[in-house]
């Protein structure tokens, strides 16, 4: 009897403390990353790196403000495109979807958030790069968006199959039809789970540097429009880490950084503002 | 045809007469003119299905104007499909089919246009369904989704006096509902009814969530709202069905079996079913 309870006791205590380092761990991870990108970037850090092209070869200084710009520039295209098909697709799902067509769809979703992100580049690239003869923003926002699509749709589907049926029903029993019902109601009391679920597709997607080689390139120098080859962080964290020069290793690092931190920044603000909201009651 | 209506003195009196003829069409009126002893519905010989499951029998019931009627029985009974079939809120559900007819101030509710029927015959669930807005915006919900836009504050204020609710919400309107109590949440749902003004009120177990000093509340609002909407409540609690209704129907496995009187029903039950059933020996 008390070599059993020694056992329980034991086997109580390994576990636990299993799963406390295997959360340190996860946590630390974060940490180091962050730390080891302050710590390398964050002397090179300068507004002149917000606000200056990149310097040619050989100077000292100079920025990446126009690579900060191409990656809100095509994650704004990104949004534009992924956020609207994967929101309405999430809804028909759980609001319209019959059985079948579901269950093909979100198979596909599920399928389409494995495709490798290289080959989702290619995709881009024949589609829009090739009839229109040069790389572009548009190109690469467009490659970004494909990515952006399976994520948004099945979080979205997922927050609101969560949605208790009991407000649906407190909204038909008020006349509403299913579109209202959905709009009025289901979407509000879901959005902040699906504004989150966005912001982490786009998070993800604003790290991508395969997908924008062949489609967006890359650029010395400001892109106008969305025509354009364009710079964008991952790219330029590439091209400048991967270089022979010791400059640009530390620009490289530092737009780490910057990168790192407007995700960060993203994030944490969205949640701040959505964390004001009200959202159905969890029973 | 004034005459056809004449109970219809909800307080927005003056004009309803008139609004109500627009609202069912007054043509082919059963009602007549005697005063309390209207019919504001009348179910006849309807037959439900579930897919093949038979749940409700040849079943035949009056509705009295500005009378409250009782639905007692076991679980499974059906009473709560009955309720169901007044509002066609059934037809949220796939599979689902009504034989027979129902007639709301002698018009079928199965030709009327849904979202009007369920302005004229409003629900409140068993557990309190608010959604996730401030008080103001539930109650002004069925208002907002027929086309009213702007301020509803003269609406909203009389809707939450009617649920007698007014004194506990008017100094934080836009606070969320999840704020309230369970018992005031389930006033602010039977306000959010009202607001349309119906002419029928529907409560499934309104109190069944709620302990019994919010569950006197409830009842002591059933009295009130009488002179002005007529009230259809389904109860597991057959001393609640003694206290509020005027006239109660018990139903057993999809039958109706006895409709009479409360008084009536609860002393001198002309079914040797209901005696057992209200004398306690099943059920």
């Amino acid at each position: 009897m008390n070599a059993r309870l020694m056992w329980r006791k034991t086997l109580n205590v390994t576990m636990l403390s299993l799963t406390g380092v295997c959360v340190l761990i996860t946590v630390s991870v974060l940490f180091f990353i962050l730390g080891y990108l302050v710590y390398n970037g964050g002397k090179d850090l300068s507004w002149n790196f917000f606000t200056r092209l990149p310097a040619p070869v050989g100077e000292v200084g100079g920025g990446m403000a126009n690579a900060i710009l191409g990656s809100l520039k095509l994650l704004f295209l990104a949004a534009l495109f992924g956020v609207p098909i994967g929101l309405l697709g999430g809804v028909y799902l759980s609001e319209f979807g019959g059985r079948t067509l579901p269950f093909i769809v979100r198979y596909t979703a599920d399928l389409l958030n494995g495709v490798p992100s290289i080959v989702i580049g290619i995709f881009a690239y024949a589609l829009i790069v090739m009839p229109m003869h040069h790389f572009s923003t548009l190109a690469g926002g467009f490659a970004l968006g494909i990515m952006v699509i399976p994520t948004v749709l099945r979080n979205t589907e997922s927050f609101l199959s969560e949605v208790p049926s009991s407000l649906r029903e407190g909204a038909f029993a008020m006349g509403a039809n299913k579109w209202k019902m959905v709009a009025t109601v289901v979407l509000p009391a879901a959005s902040r789970g699906i504004l989150t679920g966005v912001l982490l597709a786009l998070a993800r997607v604003a790290g991508e540097t395969a997908p924008l080689l062949f489609t967006a390139f890359g650029n010395r120098y400001w892109s106008p429009g969305w025509m354009q080859p364009t710079s964008s962080l991952p790219v330029i964290i590439y091209t400048y880490a991967t270089g022979p020069y010791e400059d640009w290793h530390r620009q490289a690092w530092a737009a780490g950084l910057v990168l790192l931190g407007l995700v960060l920044v993203t994030n944490i603000l969205v949640r701040a503002f959505l964390s004001r909201g009200t959202s159905f009651e969890r029973s | 045809m004034n005459a056809a209506f004449p109970l219809m003195g909800n307080s927005g009196a003056a004009a309803s007469a008139a609004t109500s003829k627009s609202r069912v069409a007054a043509e082919g009126s059963t009602t007549s003119a005697s005063g309390a002893n209207t019919l504001r519905m009348k179910v006849t010989k309807v037959n439900f299905y579930y897919g093949k499951n038979h749940a409700l029998h040849n079943v035949s019931l009056d509705v009295a104007t500005n009378r409250v009627t009782a639905l007692i029985g076991p679980s499974g009974c059906g009473k709560s499909t009955l309720l169901r079939t007044l509002n066609r809120m059934y037809e949220t559900l796939r599979q689902t089919r009504l034989e027979g007819e129902i007639a709301l101030d002698g018009v079928n509710i199965l030709t009327m246009d849904v979202t009007n029927l369920r302005r004229l015959v409003g629900m409140v669930f068993q557990k309190p369904n608010p959604f996730p807005k401030s008080i103001y915006e539930n109650v002004a919900y069925g208002l907002r989704i027929n086309g009213h836009v702007g301020r509803l504050n003269e609406a909203v204020e009389k809707s939450l006096r009617r649920a007698a609710l007014w004194d506990e919400v008017k100094d934080k309107l836009q606070k969320s509902a999840y704020a309230l109590s369970g018992g005031q949440q389930q006033r602010l749902c039977i306000a959010r009814a009202l607001a349309v003004d119906p002419e029928v009120l529907l409560l499934d177990e309104p109190c069944s969530a709620l302990d019994p000093v919010n569950t006197a509340k409830i009842e002591e609002l059933l009295f009130e709202l009488k002179p002005s909407c007529t009230l259809v409540i389904v109860t597991h609690n057959m001393q609640q069905a003694a206290r509020v209704s005027d006239s109660t129907a018990f139903m057993l496995n999809g039958d109706l079996i006895e409709f009479s009187p409360t008084g009536q029903m609860f002393t001198t039950p002309s079914d040797p079913r209901t005696e057992a059933y209200i004398t306690g020996r099943f059920g």
